[in-house]
Formats: C-alpha cells, sequence, structure tokens
C-alpha cells in the first residue's frame, strides 16, 4: 500500500496472459535485450501519420512529386525517408471534387504503418471492416465525413500485398503555407478516407 | 457480417493505450522470427480463434493469442507452461483443421489478366486460410490495375512450400455486390490469380 492510500490495480488476465509468455520466451532466449522497448519506441515515435502528412504536404506543392507518388508510391514515399514492413507496395489514390477514395481491411487490419503507424482501434473493430464495403456512404456521413450526395465513393480493401495511402484535397485558404505548415493540416483520418480537410 | 452497430470512433489515438499491448506486439515478432512463421500462418492463427473470443477481445489480444498459439505449436512453450505462469486458462485458438497443402502446384509467372478484362471471382468455400473475401466469391469485376507477383496465402498458411502468382486489383459495382441499388460507390479488392475464374 502506498502513502496516499491506494495500491496499483491487480494485473488484468489478459496482462497476466502477456506477461506469463514474456517470461517463458526471456527464459528460452528469444527476446534480445532491450527489444521490447525498442519496438515499442518505434512504434510510439518513429512511425505515425506525421509521416504521411509529409509526403501530402510535398505533393500539394510539388506537381512532378504528386506525379511520381499517383505512378509508384512505393518510391516516391521511399524518396522522404519512409518504407518497411507494411510499406514495401504502397498505392497512393487521389481524392478530388467528384472522387473519395476510402480504405479498409475486411479480413483483418492491414494498413500502410510507414506513413500512418499502427491502425487506430475503430479501423480494426468489426463494424468498420464490415459496414465500410456494405455501406460506404451511410458510414462515412455517421463518422463525419459529408460528400456531396453525387460524390463517387471509390472503396480499397487491402486484401493482398498493396497498401493505400489516400491523397486528400488540399483545403482552401492554404495558398501561403509551407510545406511544414501544410503537413500540420493533414489528419491521419484525411489519408485513410474518413475525413475531409 | 453485419448487424454490427456503430464504429467506436476516435480521432486521435495512441499507438498503445496499454503497455501490455506494446509488449504483446513484441512478442509476436519473436515468436513469428523464432519459428520463421509465414504472414499466411500467422494470419490463420488469429481466424482460428474461438468466435467468441475473438468477436470480444481486441487486436492486440489477437496479437498475443497468435503469438501464444504459435509458440505452442512450434515448440517454443507448452499449453501448460503458459496456464501455470498466467495463473488461471489461457485461451489459444483452435486448431487447424484443413488438410496441409502437400503440393504447391506451378507458379504463374505471366498476369492472365491485363487492365480493363472482366474477370470472375471463384466460388468455393475452404476450412483454411484464404485471402479472398467470401463477399466478392462467385461475383463480376473490372481489373483496375496488375500488381507484382507475390506468395500465395492459401499455400503458404498450411506448408512449407510456396506457390507464388500475380495479383490484381478487380473494381466491383457495390449495387452488383449488394444487390441494393447503391449508386456511385465501386468497392477494389486485391486478389490472387487463382483466385478468379
Amino acid at each position: 500500500m502506498t502513502e496516499h492510500g491506494h495500491r496499483p490495480a491487480p494485473p488484468s488476465p489478459v496482462e497476466q496472459r502477456v506477461a506469463a509468455l514474456e517470461a517463458l520466451l526471456t527464459e528460452r532466449g528469444l527476446i534480445p535485450d532491450g527489444f521490447i522497448e525498442e519496438v515499442t519506441r518505434r512504434y510510439e515515435s518513429e512511425i505515425g501519420p506525421m509521416n504521411g502528412a509529409k509526403v501530402v504536404a510535398r505533393a500539394w506543392l510539388d506537381p512532378a512529386y504528386k506525379q511520381r507518388l499517383l505512378a509508384d508510391g512505393t518510391a516516391a514515399i521511399a524518396e522522404l525517408g519512409f518504407g518497411g514492413p507494411e510499406g514495401h507496395h504502397m498505392v497512393v489514390v487521389e481524392n478530388t471534387a467528384s472522387v473519395h477514395n476510402v480504405v479498409v481491411c475486411t479480413l483483418c487490419s492491414c494498413y500502410p504503418w510507414p506513413v500512418l503507424g499502427l491502425p487506430p482501434a475503430w479501423y480494426k473493430d468489426p463494424p468498420y471492416r464490415a459496414r465500410m464495403v456494405r455501406e460506404p456512404r451511410a458510414l462515412l456521413a455517421e463518422m463525419g465525413c459529408a460528400l456531396p450526395g453525387d460524390a463517387e465513393i471509390r472503396v480499397w480493401d487491402s486484401s493482398a500485398e498493396v497498401r493505400y495511402l489516400v491523397l486528400p484535397q488540399r483545403p482552401d485558404g492554404t495558398d501561403d503555407m509551407t510545406e511544414a505548415e501544410l503537413a500540420e493540416v493533414v489528419t491521419r483520418d484525411s489519408m485513410i478516407g474518413v475525413a475531409l480537410l | 457480417m453485419q448487424g454490427l452497430g456503430a464504429v467506436a470512433y476516435s480521432a486521435a489515438e495512441p499507438a498503445f493505450h496499454e503497455s501490455w499491448q506494446a509488449v504483446a506486439r513484441a512478442l509476436l515478432m519473436a515468436v513469428t522470427e523464432a519459428a520463421d512463421v509465414s504472414g499466411g500462418e500467422f494470419r490463420h492463427a488469429i481466424e482460428r480463434m474461438e468466435p467468441g473470443h475473438y468477436l470480444t477481445s481486441d487486436y492486440y489480444e489477437h496479437w498475443l493469442t497468435a503469438a501464444a498459439t504459435l509458440a505452442v505449436e512450434h515448440g517454443l512453450v507448452t499449453r501448460a507452461d503458459l496456464e501455470a505462469r498466467a495463473g488461471g486458462r489461457y485461451p489459444l485458438s483452435g486448431p487447424v483443421v484443413a488438410p496441409p497443402v502437400d503440393h504447391a502446384r506451378t507458379d504463374v509467372d505471366e498476369p492472365r489478366f491485363g487492365v480493363g478484362d472482366r474477370v470472375q471471382v471463384r466460388e468455393w468455400h475452404t476450412p483454411g486460410h484464404t485471402r479472398c473475401p467470401r463477399y466478392v466469391r462467385g461475383k463480376k469485376g473490372t481489373v483496375v490495375r496488375v500488381d507484382g507477383i507475390h506468395s500465395v496465402p492459401d499455400v503458404e498458411a498450411h506448408s512449407t512450400l510456396r506457390r507464388t502468382e500475380p495479383t490484381y486489383s478487380v473494381r466491383f459495382d457495390a449495387a452488383e455486390l449488394w444487390r441494393d441499388g447503391q449508386r456511385g460507390v465501386s468497392v477494389h479488392v486485391d486478389l490472387w490469380d487463382s483466385y478468379l475464374e
């Protein structure tokens, strides 16, 4: 008991199961020193939507880069230093005034880690995975993504090796922004395609 | 699957909500590395979870369950070890029910289809792993992209053998998939060559 009179919560069943597997694998020499800390650090601070935002900002400012990005996403994203697991085969799809793209993985949780990080919980949960292919217009509206009624919707189900990144439309009023300022405007959800900017 | 209700949406989310989730991620990486587990075998380990457990646990618990199941199946630990350390029940995925794949059959080196071709997805039901979503089986669509040559998950999940084939991104009209008259919506699914008639 601490001097403040409360004690840490006892480990939950799932925490006990994690600790059990961790202890057994460590005893067998299968977890190198510092491995768990390194994995945590990588996913918490190195990869995430800030990387994808840089790609989008560059594409908005540099028409030649945008052309390369749409022609070969993997190579153009690598120009900015991003790549690796779940990013070896990147396809970038462009939103326009009349076409809206949105990404889902109905079979599991495939997601472009190098540019967006690990997926948010809702992306991996059954409601999103089932409904985004079944009734995308209704689901997008429900999630606050207000599209014109006649907008064409293209859903991309990442069922094989390609991972998708949506290139959102550049919002009005950003003409004077620098590349770094533009990257701040780009959200994770706009690059999944469940939000507009 | 339908009738799943609202998406539990949140705009901002950390990579890991709780520290055990990061450890689960690292443990899965350690197990797949130590036992040389293919992507297909890993995904099938999650698909073999007891359905109630699958639907009521988050994705990190899916990863933990797959890691523990694969660790037992590859002889790294025993279920008794896990239960003793966790101090209770340790739910693992169910057994593989599909027969092992003894013949990988011949690689497909050249795409059979090109952009614009109409294709029909085969209709079959496997007790094993596949990356062909059920909602497009038997349906007709149009090839919009021919991607690289990749290892077929249906083989690698059930064998040390490998077969490689081209993959295609196929566009389906949502109204044809769901017979509900929705307009202006297409769903793209990435499919291996052998998934197509």
